[in-house]
């Protein structure tokens, strides 16, 4: 059993959770995630790993509640307990152990899409700890989802905000936003790493292998085990079949087969409606699909 | 009483079984049981424990069931075995200890995987206590894996004496026992959950959801954590693909996820959150027990369903009993085919898979007659589901994370005669060391490691720990 120390909302349905767990909180890297299982019926719901705190031996994870998995661990409260928590998992991200030289060589331009921001707070973080400046787009649908801005202001260099509807920040989509810096005010990149819906990531990366950026992205599949025992993560990455949950979760964007990957995301969509039926009648007040 | 036939056993009916996930096999009454075992020679020479990886005493366990002294048999398969009552039911026997019976040279050999079977679920239900254990010595040693090879380590070396831990990657112990074969086959709240229950009583720590390679390290178990040697018993969980056009379409899945889906996630019980996808006809391409556990799983879960083998019956891996079930509840084989395209639809899900009629050729490097195309016979079968059952092999995470431990070309990981690996301290086996074979295989590995660590221990450290 694991402990939730801290709970918090960052927006109306986007939770964010401190759990106790020290061995993982001792080997975790920027780029991993873990697998949470919330109660004795519940399932395997991988998250990113969003912080983590070696000395309390926490981990911070934060959940957008779309489905009724991810509601059933959004509904805990401090104090509570999640079943199982395991990992860290997943490859850390190259540059972790990458010479450092190099990296500091790169300027790099992080895109967090909805909840995507979580996930790239510890990468960012990473590259301030090292003394290297980052620039970071956030965006969203609204204004209310967008999150983690004023943290992400304390290590990055540059952090801009995008709304799809003009709420807030840049009036559209993070592409757009995207073209306005690096068309249009010429701001040059040598990397882009994007976080966040898979639809998201898909038109960072036609966009970025338009200008020429090389592009990291990190996946989110199906997944099950997430050790590389089922398959169910697999995704075409430069002609080839990988494990997303071993061999990623990151990977060269520009070599991704995102149709493909789209397409295999909908595969359990009328069981998760049947199961959503099935279990509380509760009105949804969630904006399915979160940001984007 | 015809010594040359068995007493049979009575099963679920296909009729009713095929409605639900109940064992189908029941089990000998005491009765049947006792008459069962008065066939037994009680030989000699007993060819039987010879052919046994594990070397149950075979006619001593018999005789004491033959004369109605359960609890005495129990005990005598508790020398040697962690996991009778599983055993009893998966082993193939057939090819083991039954195998050489000296009454199947005539008639039909004494059904010992069903006795051992009783024996155990006897002992189980009448709470008999088999623990026994030595005297703490002090010395830790740390088990990866809690399937059959790394709970036989673990249950040997606890009752020498050891301060035993097992790291196990999924959140629930029993390795295959439990992800991998179903309920139907083998209970899990009634044979395999007891079983580790008595892994505990000898003392053995169980932590799930560590993953050796992420959470931790061989090393960090070795060097921080004080653990004096490791036994890596972390299975041949990583499957195969075909590598044909249309694998990854929707609908398309390995027998690991689709077993995975339904046992260890309970995806076939409505009140478990775990999806499972099964469609109204699936394919299930191999031949093996996992073959035949998918294909069985499948269709108790509403499908109709094919099973598309290379070769001929003959050749069928899987064992006997369960191919002489699948058949019997319904399972279509589609012998002699092999698939060599998935065709989907305009949204991306399986809509058939394409197959050509083999025959069989010359005999290759295993000796079997391999499967040969005939040119011209494709053809296509109608499914939306397919699920991909030809193989596994070990997990490359622990060696690509543990300095200088030697992997084969297989990529299994190399031991010596006592277990030991290239690395000092580190032991290994089960599929790790083999590839995917069997539960039994898996013990005896699990067996000959513990001596080894016990040996390679006392040598290095004496015979207790200084405080
Ligand atoms: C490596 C990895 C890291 C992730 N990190 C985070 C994170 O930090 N925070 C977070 O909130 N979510 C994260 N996710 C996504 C999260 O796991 C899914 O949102 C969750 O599995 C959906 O479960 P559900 O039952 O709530 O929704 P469901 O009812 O299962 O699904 C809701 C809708 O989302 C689709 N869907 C199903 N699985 C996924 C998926 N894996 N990703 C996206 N859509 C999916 C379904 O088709 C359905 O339409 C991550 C996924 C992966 C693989
Ligand atoms: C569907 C199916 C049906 C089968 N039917 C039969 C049968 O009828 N009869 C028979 O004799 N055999 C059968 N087998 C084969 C048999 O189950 C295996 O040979 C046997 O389980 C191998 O035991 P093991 O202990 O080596 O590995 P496993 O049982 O595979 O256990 C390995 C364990 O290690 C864990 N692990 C892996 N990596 C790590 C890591 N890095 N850190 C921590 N833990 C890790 C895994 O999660 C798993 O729990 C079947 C196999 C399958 C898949
Ligand atoms: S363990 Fe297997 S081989 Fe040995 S006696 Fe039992 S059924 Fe036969
Ligand atoms: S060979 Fe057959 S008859 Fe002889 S001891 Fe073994 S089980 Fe009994
Ligand atoms: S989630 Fe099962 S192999 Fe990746």
């Amino acid at each position: 059993m694991y402990k939730i120390v801290e709970k918090k909302f960052l927006a109306p349905n986007i939770v964010s959770m401190d759990i106790l767990a020290p061995r993982v909180a001792n080997s975790a890297q920027p780029g991993q995630f873990v697998i949470v299982i919330a109660d004795e019926t519940g399932e395997r719901i991988p998250l990113t790993i969003c912080n983590y705190d070696k000395e309390k031996g926490t981990v911070n994870i934060v959940i957008q509640a779309m489905g009724s998995s991810t509601k059933k661990i959004a509904a805990l409260e401090e104090g509570d307990y999640l079943k199982d928590f395991v990992g860290p998992l997943g490859r850390p991200s190259d540059y972790v152990n990458a010479d450092i030289e190099e990296v500091k060589k790169q300027k790099v331009l992080f895109v967090a899409g909805g909840v995507g921001a979580a996930p790239v707070y510890p990468q960012a973080r990473w590259f301030h700890e090292h003394g290297i400046g980052v620039d970071v787009i956030i965006g969203a649908k609204t204004k209310e989802l967008i999150i983690l801005e004023d943290e992400m202001k304390e290590v990055a260099e540059n952090v801009y905000i995008s709304t799809d509807d003009g709420s807030y920040g840049f009036n559209g989509m993070v592409t757009g936003l995207m073209e306005e810096l690096i068309v249009k005010q010429g701001k040059k990149y040598d990397l882009v790493v994007a976080i966040g819906p898979m639809i998201m990531m898909k038109f960072v990366c036609l966009l970025t292998k338009e200008l020429g950026i090389k592009t990291t992205v990190s996946l989110n599949p199906i997944m099950v085990d997430g050790t590389g025992m089922c398959g169910a993560c697999r995704v075409t990455v430069g002609n080839e079949t990988k494990f997303a949950c071993v061999d990623g979760p990151e990977f060269d964007g520009h070599l991704v087969d995102f149709d493909e990957a789209l397409q295999r995301l909908t595969q359990y969509r009328e069981e998760e409606l049947e199961l959503a039926k099935r279990g509380e009648e509760k009105k949804c007040t969630c904006q399915h699909g979160g940001a984007n | 009483m015809d010594r040359f036939k068995r007493v049979p056993i009575s099963v679920q009916d296909p009729k009713e079984r095929i409605t639900n996930f109940d064992e189908v096999c029941l089990g000998y009454t005491e009765e049947e049981a006792m008459k069962e075992a008065q066939r037994c020679l009680n030989c000699k020479h007993h060819p039987c424990v010879d052919n046994c990886p594990v070397n149950i005493h075979i006619p001593r366990f018999i005789k004491h069931i033959a004369e109605g002294e359960f609890e005495e048999a129990a005990h005598v398969l508790a020398e040697q075995t962690a996991l009778p009552a599983v055993c009893g039911r998966v082993c193939p026997q057939e090819e083991q200890c039954e195998k050489v019976c000296v009454l199947g040279i005539k008639g039909e050999a004494v059904s010992i995987g069903k006795l051992e079977r009783f024996a155990a679920d006897w002992a189980r239900e009448n709470n008999i206590d088999l623990a026994k254990t030595k005297e703490k010595n002090g010395f830790k040693v740390a088990v990866v894996g809690s399937g059959p090879a790394g709970i036989t380590c673990a249950g040997d070396l606890a009752k020498e004496g050891y301060d035993v831990t097992i790291f196990e990657a999924l959140h629930e112990p029993g390795g295959v026992l439990v992800y991998g074969i179903p309920e139907f086959r083998l209970p899990k709240d009634t044979v395999v959950k007891p079983e580790i229950e008595n892994l505990k009583k000898l003392g053995v720590k169980i932590e799930t959801n560590v993953i050796v390679g992420r959470t931790v390290t061989i090393d960090s178990l070795l060097n921080e954590e004080g653990f004096h040697a490791v036994f890596i018993g972390s299975g041949a969980g990583l499957p195969k693909f075909m590598g044909i056009a249309g694998e990854n379409l929707n609908g398309v899945f390995s027998a690991n996820e689709f077993l995975t889906r339904n046992n260890l996630m309970k995806a076939f019980r409505d009140d478990y959150d775990t999806p499972i996808k099964v469609g109204s006809k699936v394919a299930v391409i191999g031949g093996g027990n996992v073959a035949m556990d998918a294909a069985r799983t499948a269709l108790r879960l509403g499908a109709e369903v094919y099973v598309v083998y290379r070769r001929t019956e003959k050749e069928l891996p899987a064992r006997e009993e369960e191919v002489h079930h699948a058949m019997e509840e319904g399972i279509k084989f589609e012998f002699l085919t092999n698939p060599i395209e998935i065709i989907g639809n305009e949204d991306g899900w399986v809509k058939s898979i394409r197959c050509q009629r083999m025959e069989l050729g010359e005999p290759d490097e295993s000796g079997r007659r391999r499967p040969v195309p005939i040119v011209g016979s494709e053809f296509e079968i109608e499914v939306d589901t397919i699920i991909m059952a030809l193989g596994t092999s070990p997990n490359p995470l622990i060696p690509a994370t543990t300095a200088g431990l030697e992997i084969n070309d297989r990529k299994c990981i190399v031991v010596d005669e006592d277990g030991q690996t290239s690395r000092e301290g580190v032991f290994a086996g089960g599929d790790v060391v083999t590839g995917s074979a069997t539960v039994i295989l898996a013990m005896g590995a699990g067996k000959k490691a513990a001596k080894g660590i016990d040996k390679y221990i006392k040598e290095k450290y004496g015979e207790k720990a200084e405080a």
